[in-house]
Parts: structure tokens; sequence; C-alpha cells
């Protein structure tokens, strides 16, 4: 079947959206940008293509006559065995290349760095049963981000032993996870779906006869081939891609054209990704008639949170939560990530809680993105916020705040996939060059948004 | 890039008219020449011929340090002198390369003023520029007050409160300075040769109504205001000059070419555009580029004006020597109010048939700076043409960020190609 791939090469994600020929989303990825752009662009786009096959599945199996649960339940395992399988094998080739680091820092095998990694990745094999077969859930989508916090946290508990330096530990995984995301994926994908399939199917409720048409649907979607009919690429590192001129779209267009498709009534959009930040007004047909851009700074953006975390030895996904805890938001000034350190250290200093400092920084961080508003015209009704800015509930606090005390605009539009706007709209234009038509028109039949 | 540059026989022209006058200020001592340090807004060029003065500008040496990639080092050496990163960038690279010795665009060294002749008061930073030289060079400074055009217009008054300094302040200073008497015939003849030159630059300039236009007024614009801009207004090698240039434009215009660029001739137009404020100088070519790469033109620029608005109808007139001159200082563009400056960009969209207007701001000049966005959202109104914004900086290498810059070129252009269709339908409609 023919699809058209959307990719958005962000300065901190790649994310990738896949549609079929009616222009109805069939699957997404994302990954880190990391230092090699060329790699995240193709796991981004095999990871939508994977997801476009786990919803052509889902189709499936509602054809297959499955109770719909159970189709679910099912289709959930699979995922989740899947990403096991994708998690154990990555890890295998983080432990051969960090084996062979840890050997040239002497003593060969039976070093002591060695000994401690055979310990690290026992404890990290455990840990993807956990979170892929248990309840635990990731805090993260990314493997660099997951094993890298398990790994740290038994280098320092070994470390405590006194056998091997805890800078030694770190510095091996650091120039491993590089090397192993520079590398991109040998593994066939199909093997791998037929073995999870077998693994998720194992105790399934279906009656034989079902599971028996489900396995024949997943065995002809495995080997249904995906075209892709046309690709555009956006983003930061756009010019990275190896497409023509005509199919590399600036992000602003592809962050208008993807917010009107997920909300046709949004007039304004701010976007907020990990290094800069987009203020852009379109019309009724999703067309930009204005926008701003921070300028040489990229203060308040993504990758200030980002820095936040560390700072605070938080996960990502944990700063809003407990930003929305803060009774008291302190008053922030910088919003220079350099600088915003030191701050964050002397509030900290200063006895304020760390719930009330983060409340802080989210609206210090609203504040810069309020004057890029006000520059692009102001906001007008429907506001969608888009970019992994949106994801943070407190940022999102922060701002519906601020629109309602300057614009009195209540409602904010968010999707859940806001992150994947940018992709969306560049999908969106591959779509309109395959046609040769106005994209807008199918942009009317997405419907992935939820109103915030 | 490409390291040959395609150049016209008008520009090899103004090279060599610009080393003769290095050539000249690098022997002024001998000659016994007078030197004036002055500003191109509301310069007094033919006035000081008439005194044989030699005129040194220290902006346009600071630019041409920038396009020469000396900058930086001119701006770092001001810095640890105690000039702080805010300041204006022009004159921490003039001052910079005063305190290096002085060394001009050419390889010459630049000789001390005999005078600091200050005749625009739109830019406050002018004076305190002047005010670090004159501490160094303990010379005799001439400050004219040049009344802001508040309200837009110019009133008779304000002209003779400009002839009055001239007359009383000025005249008598060169006087001094030179030892020469004051000759008002031979003023008169310097500005009716103006006049000439003046003729021909507007018409170059007005080329750009024509499609494809032959020139580009802003990047190509620069090259073309540089002689009466700055030493050479008055001289019959300026009248030369416009007169080739005419020539090559006129015949560009008639094969129906569009303009040279670096990197040779801009075929197949496909964006017109007007521009407000000044190009960056540090990454001139590289800047440019962002703009020939999309087969973007700039059509009608407001840069080319901040020494003259010629094109408004005003020419140096002989029968009038010093109310002329006072007109010229009052009318330059840095000194008209933002509504001036509003009503001219929306009109050059108009005549000009711009798709796109675009605001280059200079972070580091606040007098100049201030009220583009406003400007910018009201030229949006008048026209119904959308703008972009963007920042760089003048002379500081470290304030031109290249990526993001031509990030939202990319996306300016990008946003005006998907508005043409709806554009041209909208025009269509009944």
């Amino acid at each position: 079947m023919k699809v058209y791939v959307g990719i958005d090469l962000g300065s901190t994600t790649t994310k990738s959206v896949v549609l079929d020929e009616r222009g109805e989303l069939l699957g997404r990825g994302i990954t880190n940008s990391r230092s090699n752009y060329d790699v995240a662009c193709q796991i981004a786009r095999s990871e939508a293509l994977l997801d476009a096959r786990f919803r052509l599945f889902q189709r499936g199996f509602d054809d297959c006559g499955a109770a719909p649960e159970l189709a679910a339940a099912l289709l959930e395992r699979l995922r989740r065995e899947f990403r096991r399988t994708q998690h154990l094998r990555l890890l295998a080739e983080l432990e051969a290349i960090c084996r062979v680091h840890a050997e040239h820092l002497g003593a060969g095998r039976s070093g002591p760095v060695v000994v401690a990694l055979d310990e690290i990745f026992a404890a990290l094999g455990l840990e993807a049963d956990r979170l892929f077969r248990g309840t635990a859930r990731p805090r993260s989508d990314f493997f660099r981000d997951i094993a890298g916090a398990t790994y740290a946290s038994e280098a320092e508990r070994i470390a405590r032993r006194g056998a091997v330096d805890h800078d030694t530990l770190l510095g091996v995984y650091d120039k491993s996870i590089l090397q192993l995301e520079g590398k991109p994926s040998e593994s066939l994908l199909e093997d791998q779906l037929l073995r999870a399939f077998e693994l998720a199917g194992e105790g399934s409720d279906l009656a034989p006869a079902t599971r028996a048409r489900i396995e024949r649907e997943v065995r002809r979607t495995i080997e249904l081939p995906l075209v892709e009919a046309q690709v555009v690429g956006t983003g930061y590192g756009r010019a990275r891609l190896p497409f023509a001129r005509e199919c590399i779209r600036s992000e602003i267009l592809c962050h208008g054209l993807g917010a009107h498709a997920t909300f046709p009534g949004t007039r304004t959009v701010l976007d907020i990704g990990g290094q800069d930040t987009k203020a852009i007004q379109v019309d009724e047909r999703g067309l930009v008639t204005a926008f701003q851009m921070n300028d040489r700074c990229a203060a308040g953006c993504g990758r200030y949170l980002g820095y936040i975390a560390d700072e605070m030895g938080l996960g990502l996904h944990e700063l809003g939560p407990l930003a929305l805890c803060g009774k008291r938001p302190v008053r922030i000034n910088s919003t220079c990530t350099v600088f915003a350190g030191a701050e964050l250290r002397d509030r900290l200093a200063m006895g304020h809680r760390r719930e009330d400092i983060l409340a802080g920084l989210h609206r210090a961080i609203m504040l810069r993105a309020m004057s890029l508003l006000a520059r692009s015209g102001g906001v007008r009704r429907e506001f969608t916020f888009t970019g992994g800015v949106a994801n943070n509930a407190a940022a999102v606090a922060a701002l519906r705040a601020l629109v309602r005390e300057n614009y009195g605009i209540e409602e904010i539009n968010i999707s859940p996939g806001s992150i994947f706007t940018g992709a969306l709209g560049a999908a969106l234009f591959a779509l309109r060059a395959e046609h040769g038509e106005d994209a807008t028109a199918h942009a009317e039949n997405q419907t992935c948004g939820a109103r915030a | 890039m490409k390291t040959h540059v395609v150049k016209e026989n008008s520009m090899l022209r103004q090279k060599d008219m610009i080393a003769e006058h290095f050539r000249e200020l690098a022997r002024a001592k001998e000659s016994g020449r007078k030197v004036v340090y002055t500003f191109v807004p509301g310069n007094l060029t033919e006035l000081l011929l008439a005194f044989d003065c030699l005129p040194v500008h220290p902006e346009i040496n600071a630019l041409q340090s920038g396009m020469r990639k000396l900058s930086g080092e001119y701006i770092a050496e001001a810095e640890r002198h105690g000039h702080s990163e805010d300041v204006c960038t022009y004159v921490k690279c003039d001052i910079g390369m005063l305190l290096k010795g002085n060394i001009g665009p050419t390889g010459e060294k630049l000789p001390e003023p005999d005078l600091l002749l200050l005749s625009y008061t739109g830019c406050f930073t002018f004076m305190k520029w002047f005010e670090l030289l004159r501490e160094r060079y303990k010379c005799p400074v001439a400050m004219l007050h040049v009344p802001y055009q508040a309200d837009g217009t110019l009133e008779p008054s304000m002209i003779e409160y400009v002839v009055e300094q001239l007359r009383r302040e000025l005249i008598p200073k060169l006087e001094q300075i030179t030892g020469k008497r004051y000759d008002e015939g031979r003023l008169a003849g310097f500005l009716a040769a103006s006049a000439r030159a003046e003729e021909d630059l507007v018409w170059v300039l007005e080329s750009a109504k024509h499609r494809p236009s032959p020139i580009d007024a802003y990047f190509g614009g620069v090259y073309y205001i540089g002689p009466l801009f700055t030493a050479f207004r008055g001289t019959q090698a300026a009248i030369e000059y416009y007169r080739e240039l005419r020539e090559e434009v006129a015949e560009r215009m008639r094969r129906g070419l569009g303009p040279v660029t670096p990197e040779g001739e801009l075929e197949d137009e496909r964006f017109r555009l007007v521009v407000e404020g000044p190009p960056n100088w540090t990454h001139f070519r590289e800047f440019w580029k962002m703009f020939y790469d999309e087969r973007a033109v700039v059509v009608a620029s407001t840069y080319t004006k901040v020494g003259g608005t010629y094109d408004r109808g005003f020419r140096h007139d002989p029968n009038r020597p010093l109310e002329t001159l006072a007109e010229y200082c009052l009318g330059c563009y840095t000194n008209l109010n933002l509504p001036s400056r509003v009503e001219m960009i929306a009109r050059y969209v108009k005549e000009y048939a711009a798709d796109g207007f675009l605001v280059n701001s200079v972070k580091s000049c606040n007098s100049f700076s201030a009220g583009q966005l406003p400007m910018l959202r009201r030229i949006e109104e008048l026209t119904g043409v959308p703008g972009a914004f963007i920042e760089t900086d003048l002379v500081d290498p470290r304030y031109f960020s290249a990526a993001n810059v031509k990030n939202r070129l990319e996306s300016y252009f990008q946003m005006l190609a998907q508005r043409a269709p709806a554009a041209r339908a909208e025009a269509l409609a009944p």
C-alpha cells in the first residue's frame, strides 16, 4: 500500500508520521536526534512504519471478529513484547560495545570494569522484564534514557564498594551509547514481530479459530509492502535530508498545517520544541500568515527543562507533575539555561521548596513565549499549543493563566500527539505533493486531537 | 560558495575611486588638505569640497572592516578598553581600529582629523562617538543641531535654524581651520554636479519597478549609493560613475536580465521584496546568498535612503546653497518619524509590486530598531502583504546566527510561495 511520510528532524528529537492515501494517520515514530541525524531520521521513519503496521493489525483484528477487548489486550501485549525484544536486542549490542571499551581499560576480561559490567547488565536485563512485562512504565521514550538511568544507579552502587571508579564506569557508558546510536539497526523486523506475536499469544483467551485467523492476518500485514509514495522533511536538520528541494518544508509551515489538521479551528499556534519557540498565525485553510521565532537565544525552550531536570536529578516526565504541586511559585528571572542553574541552587539554598521553584521556572518560560506571541500578532481563537513542551502539564497551566490574563481566551487545544505536529504537517505536504492539490482538504479529515 | 566574484564595470570603477580617496587621505599631511571626520546621514560633502577638505566616514570604515572580516578583532580591542558588549558595534569597530593604529580599509593609515563635524543628531550615539574621538584627538568639533521630523514635516523654521548654524558655526570654523574664504559660487558648482549624479541614482533605483528587476536594490543597492553617500558627491568622478551605472542598468533592462549577484546573473525572479534596515556586513555575501538562492530580489530598501531621500524628489539645488544643504540634513531617512517610515515602506510595497517586506533589525542599535515591530504590523495592515522580521547586527560577527536567519528566511519564502496561489485567487474574485 502507498503511504506518505513526514519527518521532523528536531534539535532534540526526530519525529516521523505516516499517513495512508486518505490522509488518515497510520503511524508515528520518535527517537532522540543524537549526533547523527541520518540515523535518527532512519530510526524515526522505521518506528513510524512499524507503528503503522500495529495500526493495520488493529484494523485486521477488527475484521477477524475478535471480541474488541480481547483484541485490544492482544495488541497491547504484542506491542509490549515487541518493545521488550527490541530493548533486549539493544541491551545486548550495548553490552558488547561496553565490554570492548572496558577491556581496553586494562586487565582484559578479568578487569574490575568488566566484572562490574556483568553486574550492571544483569540488572538492566531484569529491568527490561519489569518495564515491558510488569506494571512499571518507562520514564522516558528513549532507550538511552531508560538504560542510562539504571546503568548510572548501578554504577554508583558498585563504585561505593571501592573496586572501581564511578566516573570510569560512566565514561564507558557515554562512549558506548554514542557508538550504538550512530549504528543503523540491522535486525529483521518481520522475524521480531512474529516472535513477539507468539509470545503475546501465549495464554490468550481467544478462541483457537479466531486466533488462527488473527495469525493469518498478522502474517499478511507483516508481509504487506508499505511503499513510501512521498516523503517530506522538516525541522532544524532538514537540510541534511537527502531529499529534493521541493520535499523540504520549513517547520513553520508544517506546524501551521499540522495544527490546523489536528484542530481545524486553529488560528494561533504556539510551538515550543527543543531549542526554538515559534508563534504562528494561520488562516482558515491552515496557511501561515505571520510567524515569529526566538532569536539568537534559545532560553526557555525544551532543552532548558531538560537541563533543569538534570540539575534536580529528575526525569523530564517528572518535572511537570512536581511543578504542579507548587503552592507559592518562586519568581525566577533568568530563562538563560546556564544562569538558571545558578538561580536554582540559590533558591534551594534560600530554603524554597523544589515544587515552588519549578512552578516559577515554568512560568518564566511561558512569559517569554507570551512576548513572542505578541510579536506575531497576539493570540486568537482557537489557540493550539504544540511541541514537546505541550506534554508538560505545568507548562500548560502557566500558559493557560497567561493567555487568560492577556487575551481573555480560556481554551487551549492540545493534542496528546502534539510533539508530532510538525511531522504531521510534513506528511500532509507529502500527500499534497503526490496529488498536486491542497492538503488542507485532507487535513479536515484528521481527528487525532483532543481538547485540553 | 564560489570564490570568483562577478563584478560589473561600475563596481570596478567605484573600487578605484575609493582607493584614490584613501591614497589622498594618506597624503593629506603633505598636500596640506584638511581632514574632516563626519557621518553619512546629513553629510555636507559639497561644503567640505568647497574648502578643499577631505572627509572620513567612520561608519563606512566600520562597515568596510566588517566586510573584510576585521571588525571582530577591532570590537574585541574596544571591549578590552572597557567598552560594553551592548554598545553600537560601529562605534566599537571604529575605536578598535583607532587603537590598533588607524589603518583604513585599503591598508593605508588614516590621517588624524582637523575637525569632527556632526551634522545629524538623530542618532545620539554619534554624539558620544565623537566625544570619544575628541578625547583622543583633542581637535575642534562642530556640532549642528538638526531637528527631528517629529511631525513628519519639514517646516521653514527648521531649515532656517540649520542654515543659521551653518552660517554662524560651521563656515567660520572651516574658514579658520583651512585658512580659506567661503566661496558660495564654488559651493553652487559642486551642488549642481551633485544634482546630476542624484538624477541618475534615482533612475537606477527606480529601475527595480521593472519586471524582472535589473538590480537588487539592497545588496546591489549598497554599492550604488556608495559614491553619492560618501566622499564623492559633487565630483566629476561621481557624475561619471552614475552615468556608467545607469547605462549598465539600462542595458540589463533592455535585455530583460535580472540583477548581478556574486555568483552571476539572477535568472527567473521569484520573489520581490522591500527591506527595512541595514544589511549585516560581516556575513554580507552569505546573507545575500540566502536571498538569491531562493531567487528573491530586493526591489526597494530604506537603507539606500539613509544618505538622502532622493526618490521623494529632493535634489541639491545650486540656487539655494545653504538652504539645500539644510534640507538635505533634515530629510535623510533616519531623521523621519515612524509614520513617515511606514508610509514610505508601504508605498514601496505598492509601487514596486512587492510580494513581501522584511525588517532586518540591528541588535546593537536601539535608536533605529525601536518601533520596527509596530511598523511591521502597520505596513501589513496598509498593504495586505505579510512582513518578516529578523535580527542581526552591523559589524559584530558574533551576532550573526546564519542557521537561524536562514531558517526564518526559508520559512518566510515558503510562506510567500504558499500564499501566492491564494493571493491570485483573491485578486481574481469578483
